[in-house]
């Protein structure tokens, strides 16, 4: 393994080449919520030149879902007989009226799983009342929510449905690129899904857009050297697919994808900030249909919104930082959430509020 | 969208809505009682003796978990309420409010576990209560222990004795009991070695008090909320800057393992047999030798000191990397990641 200060030496011999290319500045992108969390905890951008800035992406499953999957899932959880069940991040996301977490304080059934598998083990216990699985999440997610399904369906678990809001990440950053107003210099890519996808799967946005893309994992040298590898290429000029986390291979996890393949149709979802994104999400293929939560349950057609004020949209496709928003600490905080990114674990803002200092969340931005 | 008509599971997480819940509902509504005054122990005093009084209610579930159990967990986090006050252990009371359906198989053994720790505490419990409710699901049980421990001659220990420079020392690795509770509730058998710390810390504290007397400043034992919330609250209260070493904590690789795999930070978790003591700089080093020689530290190490009186106080923490963050009071309970 490679030691930190020879990384941070490397970034910094890097550093001048990559900006004389770049420009004013160099500004990365990390597309995977965790590594947004890996950075501020880790009070990484302290060690990095002044000029190199770091913006989070759509990778985080809660900030990227839109608000009205969000407002329909509160009005399940009002339905007699229906148990939620969902990844403990979703419960506090604001809807219209309310969240998850209030619903339940005011007696909806609303269960916090770690797993997809739980559901439908809650589903045997409960029957035959119903279990709504709210499936979010990337290609990382996606495996488990059709390993769930198939369970269901071998053991006639009819009281369990799922709720697909899966998301795919490469439609994502070619719909970033292709806005104007975002600049993204290079992609640190994320380490979970890359392990799934491969990190050949990138090719296609380094030669359309010309942008390097590197997986990196998850602790502090990971990070860092996926950095150091973007400056190497934009200093080179020479942008590729390539990634510095040995356990990410360049075809990733055929099987996995398979199974994901198997179990769900790719179709156009619509994205939090980004808009109707065409094939970015995953639905159940017709196969599983009996389980569609869409088609067992009557949906409310609910209207696409932000919160006023709100610039979640624009902190996950890196227009702005959490603190350019002007509701970011005030009125909008972990304790009292406007937006999804300030609710998730994963969520840019909540990394920047909880890890960052007062004075320098507020501060305007030197660019 | 912030209507908070009803209590939310977040209120009992020992973060920052238990402290308005406290401070907003329950204090006004009980009356006369200084916030800042109601801390976990509070001393007594009638007539020529003082006399150290404590309470806590445990809900754990599951009742039994790798290094522990809700018998020996409302024993020990009594005790260690009395212990952090300065105070020696006495004697505990115990209520059960026990659900309907409850193995009472089950009941004995944890009951037993109770009983051994507090032989092991040297206190005996000398009252108690039983009730019987319908369940709630999954059969379960409430212990609520209530304490009374002796002040310790020499103990001098509050926020007002905290000063500048003090060096700030914790007895082992994080989280470990928050982790191993977790990892039973949710069946993850992602770290089979993991062992909550769940134990009596007594005699650490005694042994401090003992040896150094009032160059102890303050003591806590970092649980709900974890070590954050304790800094963060002695933060608060002192008026003071604390930083600490993300290299200096001690970690414990299984602990570090299942926290990264849920998406925890191991400030934030649960402990139940660790001690935070604020120490004379001078006197560190021999806090940290003191410690050393007791099992229930298994690691002790000075993590960091305290800072100037400022209006704004701060915890912040040098990171592993050689960054800087702050550390805050969780909002109520951390929420497992998910991807």
């Amino acid at each position: 393994m490679t030691h930190l200060p020879d990384i941070l030496g490397r970034i910094d011999a890097l550093w001048p080449r990559a900006l004389a290319r770049a420009g004013e500045r160099v500004q990365l992108m990390e597309i995977c919520g965790t590594h947004t969390v890996a950075i501020s905890r880790g009070g990484l951008r302290d060690l990095l030149p002044g000029g190199l800035r770091l913006v989070s992406g759509p990778g985080c499953p809660v900030c990227v879902t839109d608000q009205p999957y969000v407002d329909q899932a509160i009005h399940l959880a009002g339905e007699r007989d229906v148990i939620i069940a969902t990844y403990g991040d979703m419960v506090r996301v604001p809807g219209r009226e309310g969240s998850l977490e209030q619903a339940r304080s005011a007696g909806a059934a609303v269960e916090v799983i770690y797993a997809a598998h739980e559901a439908v083990e809650l589903a045997r216990r409960v029957a035959p009342r119903q279990v709504v699985f709210l499936a979010i999440g990337f290609e990382t997610t996606a495996p488990a929510t059709a390993l769930a399904l198939r369970q269901a369906r071998q053991g006639a678990v009819k009281n369990f449905s799922v709720f697909s809001a899966h998301k795919l990440v490469l439609p994502a950053m070619h719909a970033l690129l292709d806005q104007e107003d975002v600049r993204i210099d290079g992609f640190l890519c994320p380490g979970h899904v890359s392990v799934i996808i491969g990190y050949r799967a990138y090719e296609r946005v380094v030669r359309k857009h010309r942008r390097p893309c590197v997986v990196a994992g998850f602790d502090d040298e990971q990070i860092l050297a996926g950095i150091a590898e973007i400056l190497r290429q934009l200093a080179e000029a020479a942008p590729a697919a390539v990634s510095v986390y040995p356990v990410v291979k360049a075809d990733g996890n055929p099987q996995a994808r398979q199974v994901i393949e198997e179990t769900f149709r790719v179709a156009d979802a619509p994205w939090r900030a980004l808009g109707v994104i065409p094939s970015s999400g995953l639905y159940l293929a017709e196969e599983y249909a009996e389980f569609d939560t869409a088609r067992r349950f009557e949906l409310p057609e609910v209207e696409g919104y932000e919160p006023p004020g709100c610039r979640c949209g624009d902190v996950i496709c890196g227009r702005c930082l959490p603190r350019d928003c002007p509701l970011f600490a005030d009125p909008c905080t972990p304790r009292d959430p406007v937006g999804p990114c300030m609710v998730s674990s994963e969520g840019a803002c909540a990394a920047h509020y909880k890890y960052h200092r007062p004075e320098t969340r507020k501060s305007n931005d030197a660019t | 969208m912030t209507q908070r008509d009803h209590i939310l599971l977040a209120h009992g997480g020992g973060g920052q809505l238990t402290a308005e819940l406290v401070a907003e509902v329950i204090l006004p509504a009980i009356g006369g009682q200084d916030a800042t005054a109601l801390t976990d122990a509070a001393e007594v005093a009638w007539g020529g003796a003082r006399v150290v009084f404590t309470t806590d209610s445990y809900v754990v579930q599951p009742l039994e978990f790798a290094g522990g159990d809700i018998g020996k967990l409302a024993v020990c986090g009594t005790v260690n309420d009395l212990a952090v006050a300065a105070a020696k252990p006495v004697a505990l009371s115990m209520s059960l409010v026990l659900e309907e359906g409850l193995e009472i198989e089950l009941l004995r053994r944890v009951l037993a576990s109770g009983g051994e720790a507090a032989r092991r505490a040297g206190v005996t419990i000398v009252t108690g209560d039983t009730k019987v409710i319908d369940r709630r699901g999954e059969p379960g049980m409430t212990i609520n222990t209530a304490g009374i421990g002796a002040p310790l001659p020499g103990g001098r220990v509050g926020f007002r004795h905290v000063g500048a420079g003090d060096a700030i020392i914790l007895t082992g690795p994080l989280g470990l009991h928050g982790l191993a509770v977790m990892c039973r509730r949710k069946g993850l058998s992602i770290a089979s070695s993991l062992e909550s710390d769940c134990q009596a810390i007594h005699e650490l504290t005694a042994a401090l008090l003992k040896a150094l007397g009032p160059r102890v400043h303050w003591m806590r034992d970092p649980t709900r909320g974890g070590l954050a919330a304790t800094l963060v609250d002695l933060a608060r209260a002192t008026g003071r800057n604390v930083e600490i070493h993300q290299r200096a904590i001690p970690t414990d690789p299984p602990a570090t393992g299942a926290a990264e795999m849920l998406g925890l930070d191991l400030l934030n978790v649960a402990n139940e047999g660790r001690l935070v003591a604020v120490v004379e700089a001078a006197a560190a080093e021999q806090a940290v030798n003191i410690l050393a020689t007791h099992e229930a530290a298994p690691a002790p190490v000075i993590i960091g000191n305290m800072g100037e009186a400022t209006d704004m106080p701060l915890v912040e923490m040098v990171t592993a990397a050689g960054g800087r963050r702050i550390v805050q009071m969780p909002y109520g309970e951390d929420l497992p990641r998910i991807c």
